[in-house]
């Protein structure tokens, strides 16, 4: 190939460079390793985590069954290895299987709009903030202090540099729920959005039909958040939101440290040209059968630059696939049972602890400790539990308590250590 | 090819005007969408919106382009096609015509002296072209 | 037709919602180890739900066949070349699969205690440092989800740094060949993009800045080589000029897999910039994502980095929320730990030697497509390119032929197509990145359907204008599903 080009050496392909832009040593790494060494290395890596232990933490990212007809699909190279399905004719399966992700989202939230996804939970919902702005023509944001404080923390960054102010609204001591009453107080006339999770950080099941009625009063919109998506097997669809943002993380997505995840946004049709990132349309070909596309495109940052509904491109497409293939499985029964399994065993442990709050909960909850979470951690660590999140790093008043999530994957002899550890 | 209405009064950014007293009703031209292709949505301002001569009052978009719409004259939106808004094609079919955009209400009919005539339009789409 | 595709009967497939019947299952739960809890009871009666209406009921063999189905209408890099300029479409090795699929990584929970995530940030610890390494920079974010999440980012902490000396400046210069990512990250980040012309080679000139970069602006946003695949050549006077004018200098580096171990974007100048670790590093692309948008720094941005940061502390790493001047979370958690898994397997696999050896392979394919097609189809410029190579469609277009006709005919001749009309400063642009993991087979056979091709819009351009031929679905209408959009599936009315 050198000789077809008419060069003598790789080097002679980048002498045209400025010669002092050019290194001139090595790159100052190890030398190249072979597949077993690399192996080898990550699973050494691997070890240093905690393996085989049982788990109670949740906070965003939920320890779920994963089927595994998940991986056997995902790890297809059809999937795993193609680009982004631009080119219709020959990414029909991407397409198809992204139209039927819209279509379950919309079916699970009581939306009529999904997207494609979104980086995750967080950025969805200071993405849905930032439309909220853009169909109101409003710039404040009202954040429930019950969403999950990393998210919060997100919405805040973009907030600041787009210049829009955000309030945080309290919750009621007692029951862990939104104080309507402040909400109230802080939804005023230049309110773009009120965003509100439910079930909350805390667990708690919030009254999104309240909080929408305070939001529309004052022509906000309300933003609903999920965090744990298997709730949404069991509990009434977040209808009266303008647009929900989720993390799709528990439809058998792995932890994996925190990402990659998948978030997503729904709303209604009539917000369709106001939803950031891609969405996927049907249309027919020019034979007449049916086939998809990629549509709406002239939302995007690759057309519309400057002027785009976010600078989205590149999103979690197979990691939706993950969450496709889960809902598939399970489907609208194994849904439901999945979700009362969560609630039996998360109720389960709850009745054996002190818990802060009053309010409904799925399958997470507030406990409190008899003393430092971090002990009470400590203990149960050394019989092999992971337990719960200390809450003082998050909530200073609630320093000596620490969320606790049950899940499916939750053993009874393993809550009964953590009862135990939290009754002493 | 396409015939441009001599009544008409004509923009470099390929609007179109029609002046009846101190109305006007606009649009893009034959040339304008043929240069868009298949136009899918026609993003149009509420009525009683003011706008200025040279400004956007509008966008309307194909499949992987957007266009401003630009305003001949100045004036209020007192009338915009709801048609559109679920018929776009039809800014492709008859831009001449009925796909008319809005009606405004001139606030100085004195800047239609700024517009091209249809020959003048028509010069310069041979100019540009 | 030549020897990479030929047809083939493929399986049609229905939507699930249309192979759904009641009753059908593909999941299993066991038997509860607790005693059941009434959803009505623990929640009230108002906060459950009904059924899903619509969800699918299928059993687990259709479901298997149902997504394989899906897959075999895909085209992937496993299947063949992928020539997208500026996507950087290379071979995804599975070793990088198998160790981010090791237990310990894989359900490792971001919360759980540090002493017990020892593993993961010591993977982390090391990319950043490799990364570090490879671009010249100082300290390195893995937080950003994506290339343009890295952008956002990048130009968040531009702002910060600029606010902190007093003035955060209004407008960010972005030349008329960036990706579309560019000028609106720079909205999202509050500022006013403004276009940089480029000269007739594709390059931007000291002149036009000299005359641009006035006391307004915050940052210049170049992507090196450009979106032409052109080095430019003025980079570090760029660079000393923005400097001089208190104004910074960030780098896309989607293209970075035409410098990596040749030239370091530290020592040329830049000040902040953005890697793809789906492109450059080999993570696969998985139909449109995940990425990783790793952002790299030089040392006075460090402050204002997203939290947490990772330290070393008694021996050991721990992650620093104690930032009083950074701008905060991106992201929650920190970052797309599994892609970073990929990325750091791919780096070691290579090292140094490697990863630049990769380097010039990719660039030479580029120069061997570029050489053996321009005889064919009209090079974008005179100048000198790296990794990929751009062509405009004026040639075939004297035949009515287009850039999109000539990418849609290419899938006959079992290709993905190349990126079509970009950049838009090159009318109607065919924008070539072969990689460097295609072989010289695949490339001749590449460069033989592209000649092909020149010849059919010449003699027969009928025939590319209405490709493919030879797929299960033919152009598809994205006129009408962008007029009235069809975003999901509902029950036919009439049908149960």
């Amino acid at each position: 190939m050198l000789a077809a080009l008419g060069l003598n050496s790789l080097e002679d392909l980048v002498a045209h460079l400025p010669p002092e832009v050019l290194l001139r040593r090595p790159l100052d790494l190890p030398p190249g390793k072979s597949e077993y060494e690399i192996a080898g290395w990550f699973r050494a890596r691997a070890e240093e985590n905690a393996s085989a232990y049982a788990c109670f933490l949740g906070a965003g990212a939920y320890r779920h069954y994963r089927p595994v007809l998940v991986d056997v699909i995902a790890s297809r190279g059809e999937f795993l290895t193609s680009y982004t399905p631009y080119q219709a004719e020959i990414s029909q399966g991407t397409l198809t299987a992204i139209f039927e992700f819209q279509t379950m989202i919309c079916q699970l939230t009581g939306m009529e709009v999904a997207n494609a996804s979104m980086y995750d939970g967080s950025t969805a919902a200071a993405e849905a903030a930032l439309m909220a702005a853009r169909i109101t023509g409003r710039r404040g944001i009202v954040v429930a202090r019950t969403l999950h404080p990393e998210y919060r923390e997100v919405i805040r960054t973009y907030a600041r540099f787009a210049q829009m102010p955000v309030t945080e609204s309290a919750y009621e001591p007692e029951s862990g729920n939104l104080d309507l009453a402040d909400l109230e107080a802080r939804v005023g006339e230049d309110t773009a959005a009120v965003l509100v999770q439910s079930p909350n950080f805390f667990g708690v099941v919030e009254d999104v039909r309240a909080a929408a009625e305070i939001a529309h009063r004052r022509g906000a919109l309300l933003v609903v958040v999920f965090t744990e998506a298997v709730s949404l097997g069991l509990l009434a669809p977040p209808a009266d939101a303008d647009i929900v943002a989720g993390e799709l993380q528990s439809f058998a997505i792995p932890p994996s440290y925190g990402g990659p995840y998948a978030g997503v946004i729904a709303t209604r049709e009539q917000h369709i040209r106001q939803i950031p990132g891609r969405l996927v349309g049907e249309t027919r070909d020019t034979r007449g059968r049916r086939a998809y596309c990629l549509t709406l495109a002239t939302r995007e940052q690759h057309i519309r630059r400057e002027k785009a509904t976010s600078n989205i491109c590149t999103n979690q497409a197979l990691v939706a696939l993950m969450a496709t293939v889960f809902m598939t499985v399970y489907g609208k029964e194994g849904l439901r049972q999945l979700a009362e399994q969560n609630l039996a065993k998360a109720h389960y442990l709850a009745r054996r602890v002190s818990r802060r709050f009053s309010g409904p909960f799925f399958n997470e909850f507030v406990a409190v400790c008899p003393r430092a979470p971090e002990a009470v951690n400590q203990t149960l660590l050394e019989k092999g539990v992971i337990g719960g999140l200390p809450l003082g790093r998050f909530y200073p008043e609630l320093d000596g308590c620490m969320l606790l999530c049950a899940t499916e994957m939750s053993r009874r002899e393993h809550m009964d250590l953590v009862a135990e550890a939290l009754a002493s | 090819m396409s015939t441009y209405p001599e009544n008409y009064l004509y923009t470099k950014e390929h609007e179109w005007i029609l002046i009846e007293n101190d109305t006007g009703t606009v649009g893009i031209t034959y040339h304008a969408q043929k240069e868009l292709g298949d136009i899918v949505f026609v993003d149009l301002p509420k009525p009683g919106t003011v706008v200025e001569r040279g400004k956007p009052l509008g966008s309307v978009e194909s499949v992987k382009a957007v266009s401003d719409i630009y305003a001949p004259v100045s004036g209020e939106v007192i009338a915009v096609n709801e048609a559109l808004a679920t018929a776009p094609e039809k800014l492709n079919q008859d831009p001449h015509g009925t796909a008319w955009l809005v009606k405004l209400r001139l606030r100085d009919p004195a800047e239609a002296s700024q517009l091209l005539s249809a020959s003048d339009y028509r010069a310069y789409l041979g100019v540009e072209g | 037709m030549n020897g990479k595709a030929r047809t083939h009967v493929s399986q049609n497939e229905p939507l699930l919602f249309e192979i759904s019947s009641p009753g059908k299952r593909a999941w299993q739960l066991p038997p509860l180890d607790v005693p059941p809890a009434d959803p009505a009871e623990a929640l009230g009666p108002d906060r459950v739900r009904a059924e899903i209406a619509g969800f699918p009921e299928v059993s687990e063999v259709e479901a298997l066949r149902h997504f394989t189905r899906l897959a075999s209408w895909n085209y992937a890099i496993d299947l063949g070349m992928y020539p997208l300029g500026s996507c950087t479409m290379k071979y995804n090795p599975r070793i990088n699969e198998a160790v981010a699929n090791l237990e310990g990584l894989l359900w490792a929970h971001p919360y759980q205690p540090e002493s017990l995530a020892q593993g993961c940030l010591e993977i982390m610890a090391a990319l950043e440092a490799a990364l570090a390494e490879i671009t010249g920079m100082d300290a390195v974010t893995l937080q950003p989800a994506a290339g343009a999440h890295g952008e956002l980012t990048g130009l968040f902490l531009i702002r910060a740094l600029l606010e902190s000396r007093g003035n955060p400046r209004r407008k960010v210069l972005v030349p008329d060949s960036a990706h579309g990512t560019n000028p609106a990250s720079v909205t999202m980040a509050g500022y006013v993009a403004e276009n940089v012309p480029s000269c007739e080679r594709g390059m931007m000139e000291l002149a036009t800045l000299e005359r641009m970069v006035t006391e307004d602006v915050a940052a210049l946003m170049v992507t090196n080589p450009n979106t032409l695949g052109v080095f430019e050549q003025e980079i570090t006077r760029i660079a000393e000029l923005l400097h001089e004018r208190g104004a910074l200098l960030y780098m896309d580096g989607a293209n970075m897999n035409a410098l990596a171990g040749i030239a370091r974007p530290g020592d040329f100048g830049v000040d902040v910039l953005h890697l793809n670790l789906h492109k450059t590093f080999s993570t696969p692309h998985g139909g449109g994502g995940p990425g990783s948008g790793p952002v790299a720094v030089k040392r006075i941005f460090e402050p204002f980095l997203p939290v947490p940061r990772l330290v070393r502390r008694d021996n050991r790493w721990a992650l620093d929320y104690d930032r009083p001047q950074s701008i905060g979370r991106v992201r929650a958690f920190y970052g797309n730990f599994g892609v970073m898994v990929r990325a750091l397997a791919y780096i070691m696999a290579h090292g140094g030697e490697g990863l630049r050896k990769a380097t010039l392979d990719a660039v030479l394919n580029a120069a061997y497509v570029r050489k053996r097609l321009e005889p064919y189809y009209e090079p974008a410029t005179t100048a000198p390119t790296l990794h990929e190579c751009v062509f405009s469609d004026v040639r075939q277009a004297r035949h009515g032929v287009r850039t999109g006709d000539i990418a849609k005919r290419l899938i006959d001749y079992g290709f993905h197509p190349y990126t079509v009309s970009f950049p838009l400063i090159v009318r109607g642009a065919l924008m070539i990145e072969p990689t460097e993991t295609e072989s010289k087979l695949e490339l001749d056979l590449f460069v033989e359907a592209m000649i092909r091709i020149a010849r059919e819009a010449e003699e027969d351009p009928e025939l590319v204008r209405t490709a493919p031929h030879h797929t299960r679905t033919s152009r598809v209408d994205e006129a009408a599903a962008a007029r009235r959009p069809v975003v999901r599936w509902r029950p036919q009315p009439g049908c149960p």
